[in-house]
C-alpha cells in the first residue's frame, strides 16, 4: 500500500539517526507511528539494547521476537523488535546452516560474544542484515509483510559506517558467507527503498554532526533522507519585538502597564516583575536569532526538513501521537 | 524532601591527591565540555592538567585555541600561578600502534600492523576506542608529567562500556578460543583444528562455514603475533580497573535535567557504586532558570488568558505565554532532578544552567567553570 502523497512514497526502509540528546528514537517512534497510520503495517527496530522503545511505549523490555506495540491514528498497526546481536547471530546460524547446537556450543566457548563484539563489522552485519530481512520478507500472496521498516539507527557519528557493511567486512571477508550476506544488505541499504534520516536541535553542535553526517553519507554513496528538526519552540513574540529585544534594552514599561491591566502585579512589584520578564525576552530574542542561523545553515544540506514542537510534558505515548500527527500534516509519512 | 549537597567542584580541583577526574553520561549532555572547563578552571588554580578527550566538537577543540587535537598533549593555556593546561584527543588507532611498535621486534610489528584483522580491530571495532582510551589515560598517568587528568568517556553504545569493553576484550584475548586459534603457533605451524578433538572439529566447522577460511587464518596470525607482544591483555584490563578504583580517581557522571539523560546517571551512578569506583558527584548540565521564578507557570498563562480575552496588551501576552512556557520547563526539569535526589539523596549535585550560545573560547570555557564551581 504505497501513499505517493508523501515525501517519501517507495521508501520501505527509514533509518533515523541523530546526535545523542536530539531525541532520535522519540523520533524514529512517532516516524512508525505516522506510517503506519491509515491501515499500515510498520515495523520499528532498535539495535542498541538500549530498550528505548519499550521506554516510550511504556513498556516492559522488548524481547529478540517482532511484537505489535500500538495502534496508529485511523488504524494499522506498529510492531517492534529490540535486536540481540548474539540471538541474531543464532538465528542467522540456524537460518542459514541449520546449526542450532552447533551455535549453542559456540556460545559457550564465547565465540559468539567474540563474533558480535570483537570481529569488526560483524556485528553491524547481523543488525543491518535482520533489518533488511524484515524489509524484504514477502508473506504467502507475494506481498511484504511490512509496508515500511524504521531503524532507530546508532548515532550521526557512527551511521555511515554502520550502514557501509560490505565496506565494513571488505578487509575481513573477501569470499564466503559473510561476504555474501552484507552484499545482500548492501542491496537494500543503497537502493532507493531506504532514507536515512537525520534527527537534530537548532543547537550548533546538533547541526554541524548533522552535516557532516550527510557528507559522510553522500561520500560513501548512501541515500540521505530528510531533516527532523526536533524539539521547535514556537516563536510567541512578534518580529517587531525580538528586533528590539536583540538589538539591546526591550523596553518594560509596557510590560508594567500590561501586568497591571492583567492584575498580576502592582507598584513597584510590577516594574520589579516587568524588568525581570523582559530579561527573559531579551534570552529568548538572542535565542530565537542563533535558531535562525542554524535553520540556514541546514536548508544548505538541500534536504527536506520538517519541524517538530517541544512537547512541553515531555515525552508520552500522547506526545507520540502528536509527533506524528505533526509529521503527516508536513507530508513526511 | 531534602536537598542533596552541593557537589564542591573546586574542593576536588585544589585536592592534590585528586590525579585523575573521569566525567561520564550520556552522549550529548555537554560532558566534553564539562572537561575541558574542569581542566582551564584547575589549570588557573595553579595544577598542571591534560584534558583527554575522545571525540570532541571542532568547535570544542577552536574554544582551546587548538585547531585540531591530536594524540599528542598540545598546551593550551598556561595562566599566572604555575599551571598549565594541555588537551589531547584520542586516536585510537595511532595509539594502538604505538603500543605493538613498543613492545614488538620490527618484523613481527610489521606483521601485526599490516594484518586485516589488526587494520579493522584497530581502527573499527566499537571497544577499542574505551581500551585505548583507558590505555592512554594509564600511560599519562604512569609518566606521571601531569599531576591532574581529565578524560572525558567515549560516546558509547551502553553506558558503562569503557568499564566493560577492557575487560571483554582482555576475556577475548586470553579466551580459550583464542589459546584454540593459536595451539598452530605453538604446535609448529599444524592446523590446530586436526590436533583438536571432535567436539572442537565441530565447532572450527561451524566457525569456517561462519567467517570463511580466510577469516580464521588472518585471525591465527593476528592473535599469536599479538598474543606474543601483549603477554597478557587481561593483566593489562585489570590494571586500568584497579587504577580508576584508586583514592586519586574521582567520577563525576554529567547528565541534562531531561529524562533519559537523568536516567542513564541513575544508571551510572548504581554501576560505579557496584565496581566499587569512587564517585564525586553529578553535575547537571543546561539547567534552565527564570529571572521571574515568583510567577508561576499557571498564574502566568491565566493572565496572558485574561489579556488576549480583552483584547488588550498583546505584547505583555505573549511575554506571558513566553514566560509560562519557561516555567513549565524548569518545573520539568526540577521534577527530573527530584527524582533522582530521591533514588540517590547521598549524590552531590552540581547544576550548571543553560547558556544561550555553545561555547568558543576560552572565555566561554571559564564562564562554565565559574558556574559548576559556583553554584
Amino acid at each position: 500500500m504505497d501513499s505517493p502523497d508523501t515525501d517519501w512514497a517507495g521508501v520501505r526502509l527509514h533509518v533515523v539517526t541523530g546526535k545523542g540528546g536530539t531525541g532520535k528514537t522519540t523520533v524514529a517512534a512517532a516516524l512508525a507511528l505516522a506510517l503506519a497510520s491509515g491501515g499500515r503495517k510498520v515495523l520499528l527496530v532498535e539495535v542498541e539494547g538500549r530498550q528505548g522503545i519499550a521506554q516510550i511505549f511504556d513498556l516492559p523490555p522488548l524481547p529478540y521476537e517482532e511484537r505489535k506495540i500500538a495502534v496508529a491514528p485511523s488504524g494499522g498497526d506498529v510492531f517492534a523488535l529490540s535486536i540481540d546481536p548474539e540471538a541474531a547471530m543464532l538465528e542467522y546460524m540456524e537460518m542459514f546452516y541449520g546449526m542450532r547446537s552447533a551455535g549453542r556450543a559456540l556460545t559457550k566457548m564465547g565465540i559468539v560474544d567474540f563474533a558480535t563484539t570483537v570481529a569488526p563489522g560483524f556485528r553491524d552485519v547481523l543488525v543491518t542484515g535482520k533489518t533488511t530481512e524484515a524489509v524484504r520478507r514477502r508473506g504467502r500472496n507475494g506481498r511484504r509483510i511490512y509496508d515500511a521498516v524504521v531503524l532507530d539507527a546508532p548515532p550521526t557519528g557512527r551511521i555511515a559506517r554502520f550502514l557501509n557493511v560490505t565496506q565494513e567486512v571488505a578487509g575481513l571477508a573477501k569470499v564466503g558467507p559473510i561476504k555474501n550476506h552484507s552484499e545482500l544488505v548492501n542491496n537494500v541499504v543503497k537502493s532507493p527503498e531506504t532514507a536515512v534520516h537525520f534527527v537534530t536541535l537548532l543547537e550548533e553542535m546538533p547541526v554541524q554532526e548533522t552535516l557532516d553526517g550527510i557528507a559522510e553519507l553522500r561520500a560513501a554513496g548512501l541515500p540521505a533522507g530528510g531533516i527532523f528538526v526536533n524539539m521547535v519552540r514556537e516563536s510567541l513574540l512578534p518580529q517587531a519585538a525580538l528586533d528590539t529585544a536583540v538589538k539591546g534594552r526591550f523596553d518594560a514599561g509596557e510590560l508594567v502597564l500590561g501586568l497591571k491591566a492583567a492584575g498580576v502585579a502592582d507598584g513597584a512589584e510590577a516594574t520589579a516583575m516587568a524588568e525581570a520578564l523582559a530579561e527573559e525576552v531579551v534570552e529568548h530574542a538572542h535565542r530565537t536569532e542563533l535558531e535562525k542561523a542554524e535553520r540556514a545553515s541546514l536548508a544548505e544540506a538541500g534536504l527536506k526538513s520538517y519541524e517538530l514542537p517541544l512537547l512541553a510534558d515531555g515525552v508520552d505515548l500522547a506526545g507520540l501521537y502528536e509527533l506524528a500527527e505533526s509529521m503527516r500534516t508536513q507530508g513526511a509519512a | 524532601m531534602k536537598k542533596p549537597a552541593t557537589l564542591d567542584i573546586d574542593a576536588i580541583l585544589d585536592d592534590q591527591g585528586t590525579r585523575i577526574i573521569v566525567c561520564c553520561g550520556a552522549g550529548g549532555v555537554g560532558k566534553t565540555t564539562t572537561a575541558a572547563a574542569l581542566g582551564l578552571r584547575a589549570a588557573e588554580r595553579g595544577r598542571c592538567v591534560v584534558v583527554l578527550t575522545v571525540d570532541p566538537a571542532r568547535r570544542l577543540a577552536q574554544s582551546m585555541g587548538l585547531t585540531e587535537l591530536d594524540n599528542t598533549p598540545r598546551l593550551v593555556s598556561s595562566p599566572e600561578g604555575g599551571g598549565q593546561l594541555f588537551a589531547m584527543m584520542l586516536d585510537m588507532k595511532r595509539t594502538f600502534d604505538e603500543i605493538i611498535e613498543a613492545h614488538a621486534d620490527p618484523e613481527r610489528a610489521r606483521q601485526i600492523l599490516s594484518n586485516p584483522f589488526y587494520q579493522s580491530l584497530s581502527s573499527s571495532f566499537s571497544g577499542t576506542q574505551e581500551y585505548m582510551a583507558m590505555e592512554k589515560l594509564g600511560q599519562l598517568r604512569r609518566s606521571d608529567e601531569w599531576d591532574l587528568i581529565i578524560v572525558d568517556t567515549p560516546p558509547s553504545r551502553n553506558a558503562l562500556d569503557f568499564l566493560d569493553a577492557p575487560e571483554r576484550l582482555g576475556r577475548f584475548l586470553d579466551g580459550r578460543f583464542i589459546r584454540l586459534l593459536t595451539a598452530p603457533a605453538k604446535a609448529g605451524g599444524r592446523s590446530a583444528f586436526r590436533l583438536l578433538n571432535a567436539g572442537f572439529g565441530l565447532m572450527a566447522g561451524a566457525m569456517t562455514k561462519l567467517l570463511g577460511a580466510q577469516v580464521i587464518k588472518d585471525l591465527q596470525t593476528f592473535v599469536s603475533a599479538l598474543d606474543a607482544v601483549f603477554g597478557g591483555f587481561r593483566q593489562r584490563a585489570e590494571m586500568t580497573y584497579q587504577l580508576l578504583q584508586a583514592p586519586g580517581t574521582a567520577f563525576l557522571v554529567v547528565a541534562a535535567p531531561e529524562r533519559d539523560a537523568m536516567r542513564e546517571a541513575s544508571y551510572f551512578v548504581e554501576r560505579l557504586a557496584e565496581e566499587r569506583m569512587p564517585l564525586a558527584g553529578l553535575v547537571v548540565n543546561r539547567v534552565h532558570v527564570s529571572p521571574a521564578p515568583a510567577l508561576s507557570a499557571a498564574r502566568s498563562a491565566a493572565a496572558a488568558e485574561d489579556l488576549e480575552s480583552r483584547g488588550e496588551h498583546e505584547l505583555t501576552a505573549a511575554v506571558l505565554r513566553l514566560h509560562a512556557g519557561r516555567m513549565q520547563l524548569t518545573a520539568r526539569e526540577s521534577r527530573e532532578q527530584e527524582h533522582f535526589a530521591s533514588a540517590h539523596p547521598t549524590v552531590p549535585v552540581v547544576q550548571v544552567r543553560a547558556m544561550s550560545e555553545d561555547v568558543h573560547d576560552l572565555t566561554g570555557l571559564r564562564q562554565i567553570g565559574d558556574l559548576l564551581a559556583t553554584a
